[in-house]
């Protein structure tokens, strides 16, 4: 039985307001129990669970090809990043060496994926503090990454591309020539963004100085991705601990210094968003340019049976430090499949960082953590 | 000067009718075509803000419903008849009342919200004669009528039994009286340089003059306070924190729906379409052609570009263009939050408001 608030932290002039799931602004189904005063919050306590799909109780019963598509629907904005974060895991129990190309190939989608994750997550907090023309933006330039997917895989959505081993399919022709063409209408897109949105003065007073988040607390919390970085922690494992082909690129991290108000506040967490694109910009030009000749399917386990055994992997996804721990028994289907979401950690902070301020401002401060809840419940 | 009473009174009094039939005639002419032209308004300023969105959002906007044969489609005629459709819509929709709401209450308040802008129509004048009634206090008068409004929003949020709706209302409640005070402390400035409150006199001293806006620098000032409070008395971004979509649902309209809905939504449009022609008399030279914004010596034979046919349009024209500025702000700009909202009131708007009200006398004086 769930335990209702406790009804002794609710002060004589409080009242307990219902955000959600029904809400247009809390990102999916989520819940939010917020303790009033007026319009000062003094306490949040998310509800989580709408979205619960079993996830890794379905993977103990299902082949290690078949728990892919699964994958995609947890972070259904980055399905690529889930499908590569499996993939790295299952890899990593099979220890198989990867062709050149598949590496380059998931690069590149992973960081237009990256682009199109971050797209939906301004636009939205544009949304969020009021602004409903950026959204619109951001969505009709993330259209043509769809489109590129589309193109590669079929799908828009959920591409179940990345397999363990390799991909579904090799790039479709002239998929390199679309994605610069995208890449140069893309790049002054951003700056187009920035006009509208980032510099705008009612933003910078509705986001700067707002729900900050010390570099302690981010790090005690869990905190991962672009949510850390805005807190001024130099922490990416694309870099820390480059997976796949990352150590090839020269790429910045980009880390919050709080330029409009203190480090780790809502705009410097946008902020980190905007310039993210930019550098996935910089590594997709060079992934662009140098992708060698290759099959993509030779290193394709036929069949998908490790050895005993267990592991751990870590990727960096579009909302931080995904990790897979797999244990196998040496069967065709996993003991255990155990994921790390880096938004449920992200969204565990909100009572930590936005008690105290204002009901547009939890809004505000929820928006900037840019959470999915199909990858919260799983 | 003459009112659309006046007219309709000496018309009828050539025929031998009763008094009191005389005067139902005179106030249910005036009140049918004040009702229509309500909603025509509601009606094409939906259709241009959802253009003027779909413009500024990379979109199309409304496309597919004709009218009167013009079918829909990609061509000039796209969408005219929406806004129709939207209504017919409203109309036929279930009139939802929550188990718990205050059933009476919630029937009253979309009345009140509508009876505060209806009321507020008998003195705005569209040209030189074409104003139901000319009262000779019609600034205060406005001022008065568009405050009513208010209590229907309380009512709404009240009797809705819904923490949304109560937090819309207050926010509503707390924001549009205080932006009452900056709108008129900056048309009491233009009632003490021209020393009338009579909206005809206002027109006629910047005929003789020049037009507000340009009068002095304070004019100018409180032109841009006006606008900018009207838009908070008004509701519209970005001061439409009482009914923030991405924070309070829909604010104090939450549980409203079908016509009740549809007529918070004309009275909306109705308001600023008000506050628009109020801005457009009193600051933008009314009825007045772009020729006498400054007082240089015009030809009488340009003089026709005044008449009262034109009149009409040279207010619609700037009534409209301010509109436009609203519609442009609202899908530009974010939300601004509660306390920054008052902020700007009290702390910049208000004392601004104060010291202009002080300078343009000084200025008077001088010049």
């Amino acid at each position: 039985m769930y335990k209702i608030l406790d009804k002794s932290i609710i002060g004589a002039d409080e009242m307990v307001l219902n955000m959600g799931p029904q809400h247009p602004s809390t990102h999916g189904v989520l819940r939010l129990k917020i303790i009033t005063d007026g319009e000062i919050v003094s306490h949040i306590e998310p509800i989580i669970g709408y979205l619960h799909r079993c996830f890794e109780k379905h993977c103990e019963n299902l082949s290690y090809e078949q728990i892919v598509p699964f994958t995609d629907r947890c972070d259904y904005l980055a399905a690529m990043h889930m499908g590569h974060a499996y993939s790295i895991a299952v890899e990593k129990l099979l220890d198989v060496e990867l062709p050149e190309r598949v590496e380059y190939i998931r690069v590149i989608v992973a960081e237009l994926q990256r682009i199109a994750s971050h797209l939906i997550a301004i636009g939205a907090f544009g949304l969020d503090v009021g602004a409903i023309t950026p959204f619109t933006w951001t969505l009709r330039d993330r259209e043509r990454i769809l489109d590129l997917f589309e193109q590669l895989s079929g799908a828009r959505l959920l591409y179940n591309y990345i397999w363990p081993g390799g991909l579904a399919h090799d790039l479709p022709p002239g998929f390199v020539d679309k994605t610069i063409e995208f890449l140069d209408y893309f790049e002054p897109q951003i700056t187009e963004y920035n006009d509208l949105l980032t510099g705008n003065k009612i933003f910078i007073e509705r986001t700067a100085d707002v729900g900050v988040m010390p570099k302690e607390v981010a790090i005690n919390y869990g905190v991962s991705g672009p949510s850390l970085r805005a807190s001024g922690v130099d922490y990416d494992l694309r870099k820390t601990d480059p997976y796949s082909i990352y150590d090839k690129f020269d790429f910045n991290v980009p880390v919050g210094d709080g330029r409009m108000g203190t480090v780790g506040d809502c705009w410097d967490r946008y902020y980190v968003r905007v310039l993210e694109m930019e550098e996935s910009v910089k590594i997709l030009r060079q992934a662009l340019k140098s992708i060698p000749k290759g099959d993509v399917h030779s290193a394709m386990p036929k069949k998908i049976r490790p050895k005993k055994g267990e592991v751990y992997s870590r990727y960096e996804s579009a909302r931080g430090d995904v990790g897979f721990y797999i244990r196998s028994d040496g069967k065709n289907i996993p003991t255990r499949v155990k994921m790390r979401s880096p938004a449920y950690c992200n969204l565990s902070v909100l009572n930590e960082i936005s008690a105290g301020w204002m009901i547009s401002d939890v809004i505000t401060v929820l928006g900037s953590l840019d959470i999915v809840l199909g990858e919260i419940d799983r | 000067m003459t009112s659309i009473v006046d007219y309709l009174l000496n018309l009828l009094s050539f025929i031998e009718i009763d008094a009191s039939l005389l005067l139902i005639f005179v106030i249910l002419i005036p009140g049918i075509g004040l009702f229509l032209v309500m909603t025509v308004n509601a009606m094409v300023a939906v259709y241009m803000e959802r253009k003027i969105s779909a413009f500024m959002q990379d979109r199309l906007g409304p496309m597919e419903v004709g009218l009167f044969g013009f079918k829909g489609g990609k061509k000039f005629w796209g969408g005219i008849g929406q806004t129709i459709a939207d209504a017919i819509k409203l109309l036929l929709k279930e009139d939802i009342v929550p188990n718990d709401a205050d059933k009476k209450l919630m029937l009253l308040a979309p009345f009140v919200i509508f009876i505060g802008a209806f009321l507020t129509w008998i003195a705005i004048p569209l040209s030189e004669n074409l104003v139901v009634s000319d009262f000779n206090i019609g600034i205060f008068y406005i001022i008065a009528m568009s405050s009513v409004g208010v209590i229907g929003i309380i009512l709404a949020g009240w009797s809705s039994n819904n923490k949304w709706s109560l937090y819309g209302a207050m926010r509503a409640a707390a924001q549009i009286i205080s932006y009452e005070i900056p709108i008129g402390l900056s048309l009491l400035l233009v009632v003490m340089v021209t020393g009338s409150l009579n909206l005809g006199d206002i027109v006629q001293w910047q005929a003789d003059h020049r037009w507000f806006i340009v009068h002095s620098p304070f004019t100018f000032i409180a032109f841009f306070i006006y606008f900018i409070s009207v838009l908070a008395e008004t509701n519209r971004t970005p001061f439409d924190i009482p009914e923030a979509e991405s924070e309070l649902v829909a604010g104090w309209m939450t549980e409203y729906s079908g016509f009740k809905w549809a007529i918070f939504f004309l009275s909306e449009y109705a308001n600023m379409l008000i506050v628009s022609i109020v801005a457009s008399v009193v600051f933008l030279g009314g009825w007045l052609s772009p020729l006498t914004l400054f007082n240089i010596g015009i030809p009488d034979n340009w003089m026709f570009l005044d008449g009262p046919i034109l009149g009409f349009f040279w207010v619609l024209i700037k009534a409209i263009f301010l509109i436009f500025v609203m519609m442009w702000f609202r899908w530009t700009f974010p939300r601004l939050r509660v306390d920054q909202l008052m902020y700007l009131c009290w702390k910049v708007f208000i004392p601004f408001a104060l010291a202009n009200l002080f300078f343009v006398s000084i200025w008077e004086l001088i010049f």
